[in-house]
């Protein structure tokens, strides 16, 4: 488990890598459309987009000929599995308190 | 074909014991007694969250020394029916004024109690900051939990 973790923070450590991985927000792109506007050859953009499909980050397919890259959902999946449980406990902490009040009020009214 | 990659919205659901009026005004105007105290943006310890009853209402953080911090803001004010907060806290739980994601939360009558859904959308525009991840994951106060969470994401 440490080493993904590990392997993720040296993943983005790059700013070239870090570059490639943004060429990805718009969409999905070939090495070729990546590699354009880098000052990095093309075999270097894969050997980056190697090292970020490892980390999970990225992810590809086969279109004929090329290879599509395209950023990993799971890749972000990080901030989403933090909000998810961030939301899980936050909810059940509010179902306490509702439930609290809740019982404390009948009692007030009573009085 | 240029499909944009999108995580899927957080959805949570909940029931609770009380009437719909009950859990809209503890999730709001009462959300200093659930909000964890440990979720917090500024150097002093928390007093509580705060979220303005109106719609374009400031929702932001009080600390014990008076200060403030902003969290986000009130997109829909519907009680005791709808809310929807937005949330402009990026991964690393630092206010961006530019990062807009919302929080929607519906209160309805089910039964004696209320079923509360929350969904938590937008998140690729967190998505756009991934190389926060780096400082998210490794920075210093960051979330233990959140690595151990992305390693299992990572592994499945």
């Amino acid at each position: 488990m440490v080493a993904n973790a590990h392997r993720i923070i040296s993943a983005f450590a790059d700013p070239t890598r870090r570059a490639v991985f943004e060429r990805l927000r718009d969409g999905p792109r070939s090495v070729g459309e990546i590699a354009k506007g880098l000052p990095v050859t093309r075999p270097a953009v894969s050997q980056h987009l190697k090292v970020l499909k490892d980390a999970g980050a990225v992810g590809d397919r086969s279109e004929g000929t090329r290879r599509i890259y395209y950023i990993d959902p799971k890749g972000l999946g990080a901030m989403r599995a933090w909000l998810d449980q961030f939301w899980e406990s936050a909810l059940d902490a509010f179902a306490l308190a509702v439930e609290a009040e809740a019982e404390r009020r009948p009692k007030k009214e009573k009085e | 074909m240029s499909t944009q990659i999108r995580p899927a919205p957080v959805r949570k659901s909940i029931f609770v014991n009380a009437p719909q009026d009950h859990a809209f005004e503890v999730f709001t105007s009462g959300i200093g007694r659930w909000w964890p105290k440990t979720h917090k943006l500024g150097p002093a310890d928390l007093d509580r969250p705060i979220i303005e009853p109106r719609e374009g209402g400031r929702w932001y953080e009080l600390d014990v020394d008076g200060s403030e911090c902003e969290i986000g803001k009130v997109a829909v004010w519907e009680p005791p029916l709808r809310l929807v907060l937005i949330w402009q806290l990026t991964p690393e739980f630092t206010y961006d004024p530019d990062l807009i994601t919302e929080v929607e939360v519906l209160f309805t009558p089910e039964g004696d109690g209320t079923r509360v859904d929350l969904e938590h959308r937008d998140l690729e525009r967190m998505g756009e900051k991934a190389d926060a991840m780096r400082e998210t994951v490794s920075g210093p106060g960051g979330w233990p939990a959140l690595l151990e969470l992305f390693a299992q994401e990572a592994t499945n």
